[in-house]
């Protein structure tokens, strides 16, 4: 469990990760060496009261869950996926992309026949077919699932897309929408209770920092 | 602290209070469950066909069993008060498989007052400080948002998933189901809306938060929702345990299962509930027509964590006997022993996987050596 005097946040590495750092830095959460292409894995800034680490973007859920974490930032599709028990405070606005379905140009549905899904995400597809009453045979890949429809191991895929440019290189075209995803900022259920004041004080600074992130943008674009 | 220490501790507080002690068999029929399932925590049952051929199951539930043979005389106001300590089977949220889970709680079965509610709220919250942690007991009431649900949309479905939003406090997954809502054809009251994430967000003190929960129920004219729960707070506002009380109308976490008041107990240094409790007055009126129920559990695996070990070290001593002779070894031992120390003979391959785990090594080499054979 985590210490009382500092607020452990447990960010996704990559990408995704650089830019919630940015958004928390904004709303007066910073510490130094964070972003400083180093070994090192717990960044701490007492003055701020916040400890930063580095986790797999898939396994930022669990480490909130289980109490590693008082706070993290997880995509829709892994909280979805994985239904950890945490709070969802916040809609980062980031990492704005959508999990669909995607099928080779050429396929065309037969409903009398099981349809073969290929995706690393099995719970979110088999409620999303269970809804429709559609039969599938689900095939849990952990990667390049665009290859599975190409070499004839499944029909479909089901997985995220940003540009869906991979999805055009392979000869794929989306054929439904399963749900718009983003970063969510999640808490722990029992450091909710625990640092409660500190918590809710960072999800409204977070809140703020992103209002006036896209207050920004839609004004750049104007 | 030993967990066995920490339920013998409950058990003695429950029993202060005139619950009576309740004892089952660790199997009933399965058909118990199989009837009832909307209110088991888990839908995975250990089943097994008994020698008369009858399905039975490993208890995934405690509950069930006690009001299923609970006899209460409703009519004459009269009340059960129960209390257990018992495994159970189940396979807990997102674990890969069943685990036996150590359960301690008690029942309230009959003709439940304000009186009971307060008594048993008081008893959870009293569990809680009997971990020697700091702790918080929430309170809430789950029928409330779950009426809200039902005025922003009569669709079912939504209004479920408008309650999963509200237990995870997501004031915005709660914004984007309502924008959803009114893209559609019919009207949205925006006032039920505004209230849903108004009861979802509040989380504190009884002082700091009842005003705000009032205003949101009475612009829909549900503020009667709230009457019993401020006639129970206000009973525990002298008690020893009201700074520890907390007002969270997400406290259910989603769930059909409670009525009326909803409690969830957590301790620092543990990062889930570690206990649950509310009303269940639709499952006990399956049972006993007219009576209603309240009561908890206390699950004692998750509290694990915070259990010290009884010592630092295994023992005492640690004997190495190479070679000595048997008698001389056991007659040493003996000795120790009577002298209340804890001891462990072993040969010297094995002294290294002890060293550190006994206060003192003693080599037996003085005692006679045994010659050959195979020391028998």
């Amino acid at each position: 469990m985590s210490g009382a005097e500092f607020l452990n946040i447990a960010l996704p590495k990559g990408r995704l990760g650089e830019k919630v750092y940015a958004v928390f830095e904004k709303a007066g959460y910073p510490c130094p060496g964070v972003m400083d292409n180093s070994r090192k894995l717990v960044f701490e800034n007492p003055d701020a009261g916040v400890r930063y680490f580095w986790v797999k973007p898939s396994d930022v859920a669990i480490y909130v869950e289980r109490g590693a974490a008082d706070l993290g930032a997880a995509g829709r599709d892994i909280l979805l996926e994985y239904a950890p028990d945490v709070y969802e405070l916040a809609d980062l606005g980031l990492g704005v992309c959508r999990m669909a379905v995607a099928a080779p140009e050429s396929f065309r549905d037969e409903p009398e026949r099981t349809l073969r899904v290929a995706t690393k995400f099995p719970n979110i597809a088999r409620s999303y077919y269970a809804d429709r009453g559609r039969d599938i045979d689900i095939i849990k890949l952990n990667g390049s699932i665009e290859l599975a429809p190409v070499l004839g191991l499944s029909d479909v895929i089901m997985d995220i897309v940003e540009t869906g440019t991979t999805l055009r290189e392979n000869h794929l075209a989306v054929i439904d929408t399963v749900l718009p995803i983003s970063a969510r900022l999640v808490a722990n259920k029992s450091s909710y209770r625990f640092k409660n004041r500190e918590i809710r004080r960072l999800a409204a600074a977070v809140s703020d920092a992103i209002t006036v992130a896209k207050a920004a943008a839609t004004e750049a674009k104007a | 602290m030993k967990l066995e220490e920490l339920s013998a501790r409950l058990r003695a507080l429950y029993a202060q209070y005139g619950y009576r002690p309740y004892k089952m068999s660790k199997f009933e029929e399965y058909e118990l469950y199989a009837g009832n399932r909307e209110f088991l925590l888990s839908d995975n049952i250990i089943t097994f066909t008994d020698t008369d051929g009858k399905l039975m199951a490993l208890k995934p539930d405690v509950t069930l069993s006690i009001i299923k043979n609970t006899d209460v005389d409703v009519r004459a106001g009269s009340t059960e008060k129960l209390f257990y300590s018992e495994n159970v089977y189940r396979v807990p949220k997102g674990a890969e498989g069943f685990r036996e889970i150590m359960q301690t709680g008690l029942e309230c079965i009959g003709g439940v007052d304000s009186y009971c509610v307060a008594e048993v709220l008081l008893l959870a919250a009293e569990s809680l400080r009997a971990t020697g942690r700091q702790f918080v007991l929430d309170v809430g009431l789950p029928g409330l948002p779950a009426e809200i649900a039902a005025i922003i949309t009569p669709d079912v479905e939504v209004q479920g998933q408008l309650l999963q939003c509200a237990a995870e406090k997501s004031l915005h997954g709660i914004d984007a189901i309502a924008a959803g809502l009114q893209a559609g054809p019919n009207a949205v009251n925006n006032a039920a809306v505004e209230a849903l994430k108004t009861l979802s967000g509040l989380y504190g003190t009884p002082e700091e938060t009842l005003a705000e929960a009032e205003r949101a129920a009475t612009g829909l004219g549900l503020e009667s929702e709230l009457t019993e729960l401020k006639t129970v707070l206000a009973a525990l506002a002298d008690s020893p345990v009201k700074d520890s009380l907390r007002i969270d109308f997400s406290v259910a976490g989603g769930r059909n299962y409670y009525t009326g008041i909803a409690f969830k107990g957590y301790v620092e240094g543990v990062p889930e509930r570690v206990l649950s409790g509310g009303g269940y007055d639709r499952l006990v009126a399956r049972f006993i027509p007219g009576a209603k129920a309240i009561g908890f559990a206390v699950y004692l695996d998750t509290l694990e964590l915070l259990m010290t070990p009884e010592t630092a070290q295994d023992g005492d001593v640690l004997l190495v006997y190479d070679g000595a002779e048997a008698a001389a070894v056991l007659r040493e031992v003996q000795r120790m022993t009577a002298a209340g120390l804890k001891v462990k003979a072993v040969r010297s391959a094995e002294a290294d996987k002890y060293r550190g785990r006994y206060g003192k090594i003693i080599d037996a080499g003085s005692v006679p050596v045994f010659n050959g054979g195979d020391g028998q």
